[in-house]
């Protein structure tokens, strides 16, 4: 053996102030399988994370294939030759897409050639029995199938080391027989590859070549399982973990033993008779019968998607039963009746607390909720806490603890109002023995001391074990309903785990799970000829293989869930419609009202001029000041005209006289309006008067002589002044910012917040593929959104297209890329969804609206809004609008408004890509 | 025992978490705060569709002292300094957008003039401009008119002019509650008024939308708690966020470092933002069962934000918008507070003459309260 696969020395790693690893060193060595043992949160997973190349690395020397993994240019080098199933069922994998285009598009992001790539596909979906599911979408496989997905996907690329991080948490038995089976296999037909595996579960640890354990990131032991048992002198790898504890641990913990279970009380708790629950034609669970008595411990096992959730859903009333009946604690199950639901516990599967509540605050307003008084609460509190050996961390915040710790949460938060029946829904998955031994004291200690009844599901067979009855459902069906000791008996042999395997077997489940037998003929094959030019010229410069393999998958997700696309364009019809329809500048109707002190036929006159005008509506003469205050400040008036006493005389004598005119402020534009109306009326009302004076002296035919010059006005692109044409060309750059920003951004983020982003971090993919990628769906999305706007506009509305449409199209194009733009930058830098959509609104809501030109002109704005206005693209393509739709122009008279455009996509994108982590930290 | 019980005391609680979770998001936190300044300061500075700093070109083929002096006309603040072209670039600047008026002033202008032969003077209007345009139109004519007949008067200085001097009927026009017609007095607090909208619709909906993703809300539901508390606490807390913001903003940005007067209550204002907090962050909740995920969320919002903020009257006078436009946003929460909130804060206006505005306000509430009701528990699957 050359060099060690890894190596590492001194491995340190922190998150804040917490110490995750501390002083790590070991090697593994080609073709060796080594496991990383040891409870939750002691560093398993930041230890294959850092190996894998998705955590930066703090400090301490990590070398994987003889280079430091803290060198950029090494990691991409060989992350193609290293394989990483992240933790966490199928997080990485893309739920809407199926068994087949996953696969697919890991293997394009190796840039495997399309022969070779599709002879492993098949070859790998064949050996792992997934062929025939390939085109189910992979969120909808149950536990273990999604694992042999992650499986193929992390084998498709022919690595050499290959990194699992807890590969089979909740899995059932059957599929994580299977896992290992696969897993044996693969080395066979590859003695090459070295496989490293975080696993808290110590029965397979005794499978593997050597084991690392650990404990509060430092290593224990490091040596093979039969060799730790004899150190030890321990029957069992868990009994032997714990006994390498520090005393202070090891002492808290107690073997479990289970007292035997009271003479039947005869009491029924929990009760279903043919419970019965189909979504759509799909039938979750079907005809459950159940009995369970007063302080039993009632196991549930059964392959993941099996219906136990649903099972335990009806049970606690969460969701209806669509056919046969269930009671709880002697009362019909029913979904308002909140005085059970005070008897009741129950801990879901996703329940994951909340995450911004501390574990004191989780603790407490659960007590609240559940109506505990002040002095019993704050006392329960304190209790649980203690309990459930949660006091040091009482005021952290659960998303900071591992697994074990929330789990314990969960349970304490279950147990707050002393419920007579508790239900938890896999409480253990995930947990490491250590913590999991010390739940079932509880579960016992709960179940024997206090008389709670316990129904629980599991995936562990030594938990099953534990349970007073337990019974197997599968597909919907409860398939067999009895004590451990019996089915052990009956059904395997004396082993509980061989009677579920032959149950299942007999149920027909090994048909959707077993590997077919012949694994190793179908993976020779592509093993063994390896593809021409393996590695070369790969990681490093930009490859449109796997640009094209991001944008065909988000090209795919789009698709499958098409009201997103839909919404986008269908709304940006509506809104153009809606908006352009609605937004008028066409000020009038002016309400006014007019104060006379005169009341004359001059002072009539004066107003009905005013009233004949289409800019203003005479409303109820005022009868004095305070009716012209009350009005006005209404809002009901926007003009009050106060015509003094003896105005009619004062005309006739020729002496001055002034009326009074009151403007509503409160909109100063209106108001500007407003006063140039009424300005231009007076002042005609003059003209006439004195027109009617001088009329029979004057000749016919110069009545328009009153101006000494004519101001001859021409409203040009938009003659007939129609606020539709004018406001159409202006929401069009609008809308197709804001939609494709909101869209991209949304994108990139879910990644970030699902899981999937880890495939970025350890793949060969570079941030600018990934990006590019997830951009050129949206844009074109965009552009046909651009071209629909159009086809509306023109033909709906109205709106003329006096310019070139080819060159309003590239300038679509190049804005949408931009838009696009703007979306990924607001997502390469937030972390959870609800940011990037108050990010994409704030920054692009205001800037469109205010600094592009589209109510005022650019050249209108001072200071800071100049300055955004000249580099905002909006700014540019409203030009491009007008000047296309309305003013016929074509890509010579526009090509200044193109510059910026081409300038804003690199810009954007470069910004993206450098505020776009390449790791995690 | 009746399962439509309300307890208070869960309302709070379950309000107490929600602000927790918000105080422990900075990038949420950082947002909002950006909202009620960066945004609201930025927003004032523009004067949508007014006649301030309006560009015009000239084009002078007279050259003459009253064409000079036609030049010098135009005054900021209404417009910019002319700038002075040939008959091409003007052409240019116009198909470019960078102008909204060019004049053009013929040769002989002054000559043809003072030979009492009424010269003609072309005025391009760029009228993709509507705003602008319409005003500006009429504006320029006069200046031009006034400034010709003052040239006029000018002149014939020596002999005193019967009627050149003042006309026979003054009109003395002043506006009330905004003497200056100050843009920024009406564009920061319209900004305040969006930005409510925004946000309220925004934390309640996206919040609702993430706690089920987490599988949080279910695991409320198998607690002695029922979605009209749930609701409830979501609104309460929420909209109390959005008040406090909105009044620092109001207090510290638009009266503080705008220098922007309140003549009105603020209390009765704040009283009226509770209300529309009530109809928005109900709306809020509603959009959230609606969309089911964050992306179609994110969608939606802009659907509703968008005719929200533009058609309420905040931008362009509801007077001027077609009716059934007018009809429809009468439905829109923020079409009332709109008119609530310039009633109340510029015209003084007390209880006696916004209390249909509250009246709407409420009604409109009640009913997104009811109808998110009603899909909240459906989508939930449970009653009570």
């Amino acid at each position: 053996m050359s060099h060690p696969v890894v190596r590492c020395r001194n491995l340190t790693h922190r998150y804040g102030g917490r110490q995750a690893l501390a002083g790590v060193s070991f090697e593994l060595g080609e073709g060796q399988l080594l496991g990383l043992v040891g409870p939750d949160g002691v560093g398993k997973s930041s230890l294959l994370g850092l190996i894998a190349g998705a955590r930066r690395l703090q400090r301490g020397q990590l070398e994987v294939f003889g280079g430091s993994m803290a060198m950029g240019e090494h990691r991409r080098a060989i992350c193609q030759r290293i394989a990483y199933l992240p933790q966490g069922l199928g997080r990485h994998l893309h739920a809407s897409l199926t068994v087949a285009e996953n696969l697919r598009s890991f293997a394009a992001l190796f840039s495997l050639p399309r022969p070779e790539r599709d002879r492993r596909c098949t070859a790998l979906l064949a050996s792992t029995g997934l062929a025939p599911f390939r085109e189910r979408p992979a969120g909808q496989l149950s536990g273990g199938m999604k694992q042999k997905l992650g499986l193929c996907c992390a084998l498709v690329h022919d690595p050499d080391l290959l990194l699992l991080d807890e590969p089979t948490t909740g899995v059932d038995p059957l599929a994580r027989r299977q896992f290992w089976q696969l897993i044996a296999d693969v080395r066979r037909v590859r003695p090459a590859l070295a496989v490293l595996v975080a696993t808290a579960t110590m029965e397979e640890a005794a499978d593997f070549d050597r084991l690392l354990a650990l404990d509060g990131g430092q290593v224990l032991a490091a040596t093979s399982p039969a060799e730790l048992l004899a150190r030890t002198a321990s029957a069992s790898l868990e009994e032997a973990f714990i006994a390498l504890l520090p005393a202070e641990r090891r002492q808290r913990h107690r073997p479990v033993r289970i007292p035997p279970a009271p003479p039947a009380a005869a009491e029924v708790v929990i009760e279903a008779q043919s419970l019965s629950r189909r979504f759509g034609t799909f039938t979750a669970v079907d005809g459950v019968d159940l009995r369970i008595q007063r302080g039993e411990i009632f196991g549930f096992v059964g392959s993941n998607g099996c219906g136990k959730t649903t099972t335990m859903k009806m049970l606690t009333g969460l969701l209806p039963a669509s056919g046969g009946q269930a009671w709880l604690l002697g009362r019909p199950v029913r979904p308002d009746d909140l005085d059970t639901r005070r008897r009741v516990g129950y801990v879901s599967q996703s329940f994951s607390l909340y995450g911004e509540l501390s574990v004191r605050q989780n603790l407490t307003l659960h007590a609240r909720l559940f109506g505990l008084p002040g002095s019993v609460r704050q006392a329960r509190v304190r209790d649980l806490l203690e309990r459930f050996d949660l006091t040091a961390v009482a005021d952290r915040l659960p998303s900071a603890l591992p697994q074990g710790q929330r789990q314990r949460l969960a349970l304490a938060v279950a147990l707050i109002q002393q419920p007579e029946v508790l239900i938890l829904d896999e409480p253990t998955s995930g947990v490491d023995p250590v913590a999991r031994e010390a739940f079932w004291q509880e579960l016992i200690q709960l179940s024997r001391q206090e008389g709670v009844t316990i129904f629980i599901s599991t995936h562990f067979i030594n938990e099953a074990a534990r349970c007073d009855r337990l019974s197997l459902m599968h597909a919907g069906r409860m398939l067999v309903s009895a004590t451990p000791a019996e089915l052990a008996r009956q059904r395997g042999g004396g082993s509980l785990e061989q009677a579920f395997l032959a149950i299942l077997r007999d149920a027909g489940g090994g048909a959707a799970d077993d590997p077919p037998a012949g694994w190793a003929a179908p993976m020779a094959m592509p093993t063994a000829g390896r593809w021409p030019g393996r590695w070369q010229g790969q990681g490093g410069g930009f490859s449109l293989q796997r640009l094209a393999s991001v944008a065909g998958r988000e090209t795919l997700e789009l698709w499958r869930d098409p009201l997103r696309a839909v919404l986008a364009l269908a709304g940006s019809l509506l809104l153009m419609v809606v908006m352009g329809l609605g937004i008028s500048f066409d000020v009038d109707n002016l309400r006014f009202a007019v104060l006379d002190h005169d009341g004359t036929s001059f002072s009539r006159d004066y107003a009905d001029t005013l009233a004949g005008s289409r800019y203003f509506t005479a409303t109820p003469p005022l009868g004095d000041h305070r009716d012209l205050d009350r009005r006005l400040a209404s809002g009901r008036l926007s003009l009050a005209l106060e015509i003094p006493p003896g105005f009619g005389r004062s005309l006739l004598r020729g002496s001055p006289v002034a009326i009074g005119a009151w403007i509503d402020g409160a909109m100063p534009q209106r108001a500007e309006t407003a006063r140039g109306y009424l300005q231009g009326i007076h002042g005609q009302w003059l003209r006439e008067r004195d027109e009617r004076q001088q009329a029979p002296r004057r000749p016919p035919g110069e009545a328009g002589r009153g101006e000494p010059v004519l101001v001859e006005t021409r409203f040009r692109y938009n003659p007939e002044l129609r606020s539709l044409t004018a406001m159409v060309p202006a929401m069009i750059p609008l809308l197709l910012l804001l939609l494709p920003a909101m869209l991209t951004a949304l994108s990139v983020v879910r990644e970030k917040e699902l899981g999937s982003v880890v495939n970025l971090y350890v793949t060969p993919l570079t941030r600018l593929e990934f990006l590019l990628g997830k951009q050129l769906p949206y844009a074109a999305l965009g552009l046909l959104n651009f071209l629909l706007l159009t086809l509306v506009a023109t033909t709906v509305l109205g709106v003329p297209l006096r310019g070139s449409l080819a060159t309003a199209t590239l300038a679509a194009g190049l804005y949408v890329g931009a838009a696009t733009g703007f979306g990924l930058l607001v997502s390469s830098f937030m972390a959870s969804q609800i940011s990037a959509i108050f990010g994409t609104a704030v920054l692009t809501i205001l800037p469109a609206l205010s600094f592009s030109g589209l109510f005022d002109p650019v050249s209108s704005l001072t200071g800071l809004s100049a300055w955004i206005s000249r580099i905002y693209p909006t700014t540019h393509f409203l030009t491009i609008t007008q000047g296309t739709f309305l003013k016929g122009l074509g890509f010579g008279a526009l090509a200044g408004a193109f510059l910026p455009l081409l300038l804003a996509i690199p810009v954007l994108l470069g910004l993206s890509v450098l505020c776009l982590r390449p790791q995690e930290s | 025992m009746g399962p439509l019980r309300l307890r208070w005391d869960h309302v709070r609680d379950l309000g107490v978490k929600e602000l927790w979770s918000l105080a422990r998001d900075p990038f949420l936190l950082g947002l909002i705060l950006f909202a009620f300044t960066v945004s609201v300061y930025a927003g004032t500075k523009v004067s949508p569709e007014t006649l301030q700093h309006t560009p015009i070109a000239i084009v002078d083929e007279d050259r003459s002292q009253l064409s000079s002096r036609l030049r010098d006309a135009f005054l900021p603040p209404y417009f910019q300094a002319p700038r002075l072209v040939d008959a091409d670039a003007m052409e240019r600047r116009l198909d470019a957008g960078l102008d909204t008026f060019a004049l053009r002033i013929p040769p002989r202008f002054q000559r043809d003039l003072l030979a009492g032969r009424q010269p003609v003077l072309q005025l391009q209007v760029d009228a993709t401009r509507m705003g602008q345009a319409f005003s500006g139109a009429g504006y320029v004519q006069r200046i031009v008119q006034d400034e010709v007949r003052r040239f006029g008067g000018a002149r014939s200085a020596g002999v005193p002019s019967e009627n050149g001097a003042s006309e026979p009927v003054e009109l003395v026009i002043r506006a009330r509650f905004n003497p200056e017609l100050s843009r920024v007095w009406f564009g920061s607090i319209m900004q305040v008024i969006n930005q409510v909208t925004l946000l309220s619709l925004l934390l309640t909906g996206a919040a609702l939308i993430r706690e089920r993703e987490r599988g949080t809300l279910e695991h409320l539901l198998v607690m002695p708690v029922t979605p009209l508390e749930i609701m409830l606490a979501k609104v309460w807390s929420m909209g109390l966020v959005v008040l406090v913001a909105a009044t620092a903003s109001l207090q510290l940005v638009v009266r503080g470092l705008l220098q922007v007067p309140i003549a009105g209550s603020l209390p009765l204002f704040l009283a009226g933002t509770a209300l529309h907090l009530f109809a928005t962050t109900s709306l809020g909740i509603l959009l959230g069962t609606l969309a089911r995920s964050m992306p179609r969320f994110g969608l939606t919002l802009l659907m509703v934000v968008l005719p929200l903020q533009m058609l309420s009257g905040s931008i362009t006078p509801r007077e001027s918008m077609p009716v059934w436009v007018q009809l429809a946003m009468l439905v829109a929460p923020n079409t009332h507070y709109v008119i609530l909130g310039q009633g109340v804060l510029y015209r003084s206006a007390g209880l006696a003459t916004v209390w249909p505005q509250f009246l709407w306000l409420a009604l409109i509430g009640s009913a997104f309260f009811g109808i998110a009701l009603a899909r909240f528990r459906r989508t939930l699957g449970a009653a009570g």
